[in-house]
């Protein structure tokens, strides 16, 4: 047994507490956030060579063993997921060290962000189902705080629509979790696999769980029809703050998802699968739906995370290895490139001074800020050679594979206007001259850290791309493990039978 | 006492959904709390609702030896209800501070955050 599981935790816990006790000290807090996100990244890669080299990696909490006790459990896809959790959380940092005011720095935003980083990292390695509830507040307070951190009118309604509905998800996983814990007598998800596996739970009462459980993930996760808080919460803070949710927040309901119904409820009583398709299909349709009539940069690209959610969801409902892999790869692809956009589009907003593209103009002349939207862009649409392209193609692949050709056509179009969204936002901010009445963009108050960051993002992207052997292999694996839930089970239980 | 119990979880819910439904600000509080406290009945009840059967093991014996109160779900509700404690805190601090920036305890005046 290893302590390395915990560490993603711990650290980020580490980190928090220390901001905290000098918050008097800007300087000293914004060094501290540093230095702890650069060691969690560290650790997370650790443990993802470990989980590589030598399978899955179980901790159980204080030795208490398992199903008594909580288990952190850490396969390749949680392993993956940290990692790149760790590396949004280091690029957050450096971009809010330029980007975030004096006065949010001063109320603790480096603290909560470490919180929230915590929150995530907690969510991708815990093993139990009560323990993800608590993951999961620990995720939505530090979040919440960070939506209305500076109060202005804008933010408190954005961040009463979001925590209304984050609230009543809770609730719904809580019921969820009291349900499940009734029918199989256990909160360990390897253990209540194992023993929904024995067929001992009517079929009427497993399929209400994964219901339930479909219902909080799917508002989480944003899926269709349950998405309409994320367009009307996420434009409203710092740009830095929706960058980090954007990358993150959604995705850990896409995991619970992929976690759930491949672990817990892979299918044999109740026909998820069938259901989740339909959803895919609409939320990436009504997604970039949504996009196509939206002019602020903010909220064209927040319908975009809902429509993305739905090939993450796409794969998971095809449930072949390779839909899978496209899965756990899309999800590792879109973190990176939607978190490189709102960088982006938050530099934008500073050399100009604002979202709303009739405001935005003339940054062709401006290379560097013209090249970084542009990887990210054209990689969300899925041009190759740049890792959108590898995503899709694995989906598609595996839809044409078992001949759903409803959800490739789905795929493929959404592609397209995805394609035209992102033309839309180059034609306005980038080729068109700038307008009557605003400034050209300069860059005043110094960029460079806030280059840094989408610099590094931009340049994983290209290399994922250019390098998606690599990247795929893992993915397979990770699928591979997935699918067959029996060395996840054995890893957990292992010691006690 | 089980009948009892989901009669009162389903009102709970219930209450808890329709107060969330209204206009006003302090009712979707109340309703969010509501919800939580529907929620922790609900992992009581499953539990399995034993009478005069504490969880202790009894003198002579080396496990507890069913019919016995499953301690683990008042354990879990502990935990719910401290987060739950601390999110209405938090609730109850936004709609104060969004009741002072609107003016209004009315959900419709709510503008900017349209889509």
């Amino acid at each position: 047994m290893t302590l390395l599981p915990a560490l993603p935790i711990v650290i980020p816990l580490a980190t928090a507490a220390m901001c905290l006790a000098t918050a008097a000290s800007r300087r000293v807090q914004r060094r501290l956030a540093l230095a702890g996100s650069s060691a969690q990244l560290v650790a997370s890669i650790a443990l993802l060579a470990t989980v590589r080299s030598e399978g899955i990696q179980v901790l159980e909490v204080g030795s208490w063993a398992p199903p008594f006790g909580i288990s952190l459990v850490a396969d390749l896809l949680s392993a993956s997921m940290t990692v790149i959790t760790a590396i949004i959380g280091l690029a957050t940092v450096v971009y809010s060290l330029q980007s975030m005011d004096a006065n949010r720095e001063r109320f603790g935003y480096y603290a909560i962000l470490q919180v929230l980083l915590m929150g995530v990292s907690g969510s991708f390695l815990t093993g139990d189902a009560f323990n993800l509830f608590v993951w999961f507040e620990v995720m939505l307070m530090s979040s919440f705080v960070l939506l209305a951190l500076g109060g202005e009118q804008e933010q408190l309604e954005g961040a009463l629509t979001y925590v209304t509905i984050n609230l009543f998800s809770s609730a719904l996983f809580l019921s969820g979790a009291a349900l499940l814990y009734g029918a199989v007598g256990t909160l360990n998800l390897a253990d209540a696999a194992e023993r929904l596996r024995g067929g001992n739970v009517p079929v009427y009462i497993e399929g209400a769980l994964a219901m339930l459980f479909l219902t909080c993930f799917g508002i989480k996760a944003a899926i269709f029809p349950l998405f309409f808080w994320l367009p009307g919460s996420y434009h409203t803070p710092p740009i830095a703050v929706t960058a980090v949710f954007a990358g993150l927040l959604t995705k850990v309901g896409v995991y619970a998802l992929v976690r759930f119904f491949t672990l817990v409820f892979p299918g044999h009583g109740v026909d998820v699968h069938g259901i989740l398709v339909w959803l895919a299909g609409f939320t990436m349709v009504t997604g970039v739906l949504g996009a196509a009539a939206q002019s602020d940069v903010r909220r064209i690209l927040s319908f975009h995370i809902v429509s993305q959610i739905g090939y993450m969801v796409m794969g998971l409902a095809l449930a072949t290895p390779l839909a899978l892999a496209g899965t756990v790869f899309y999800l590792i692809h879109h973190i990176l490139v939607k978190t490189n956009l709102f960088f982006v589009s938050g530099i934008v907003a500073r050399m100009q001074g604002g979202y709303e593209l009739s405001r935005v103009g003339g940054f062709a002349s401006k290379p560097v800020v013209a090249g970084l939207f542009l990887i990210p862009a054209l990689s969300l649409a899925g041009i190759p050679p740049l890792s959108g392209f590898f995503a899709k193609l694995a989906l598609v692949k595996a839809g044409i594979e078992i001949e759903s050709y409803g959800i490739v056509a789905a795929a493929l179009g959404t592609s397209l206007l995805t394609l035209y969204s992102m033309t839309k936002i180059w034609n306005e901010a980038f080729w068109k001259a700038v307008p009557d009445g605003i400034a050209a963009p300069r860059s005043a108050g110094g960029i460079g850290l806030m280059l840094l960051p989408s610099i590094v993002l931009a340049s994983l992207t290209v290399a994922i791309g250019l390098g998606a052997g690599w990247l795929f292999a893992l993915s397979i694996d990770a699928s591979s493990q997935l699918l067959d839930p029996r060395a996840y089970v054995d890893a957990v239980l292992g010691s006690r039978r | 006492m089980a009948p009892i119990l989901a009669i009162a979880i389903g009102a709970l819910f219930g209450t808890g959904l329709y107060l969330m439904l209204r206009r006003s600000l302090v009712k979707l509080v109340l309703g969010l709390s509501f919800l939580a406290h529907g929620a922790n009945l609900l992992i009581f009840g499953v539990g399995g609702l034993v009478e005069g059967h504490p969880p202790i093991v009894a003198e002579g014996e080396t496990v507890l030896v069913p019919p016995y109160a499953d301690p683990l779900p008042q354990a879990l509700i502990l935990t719910a209800i401290v987060i739950s404690f601390a999110v209405t805190a938090f609730a109850l601090v936004l709609v104060y501070r969004a009741r002072e920036s609107l003016g209004s305890d009315d959900l419709d005046d709510l503008g900017g955050t349209r889509t």
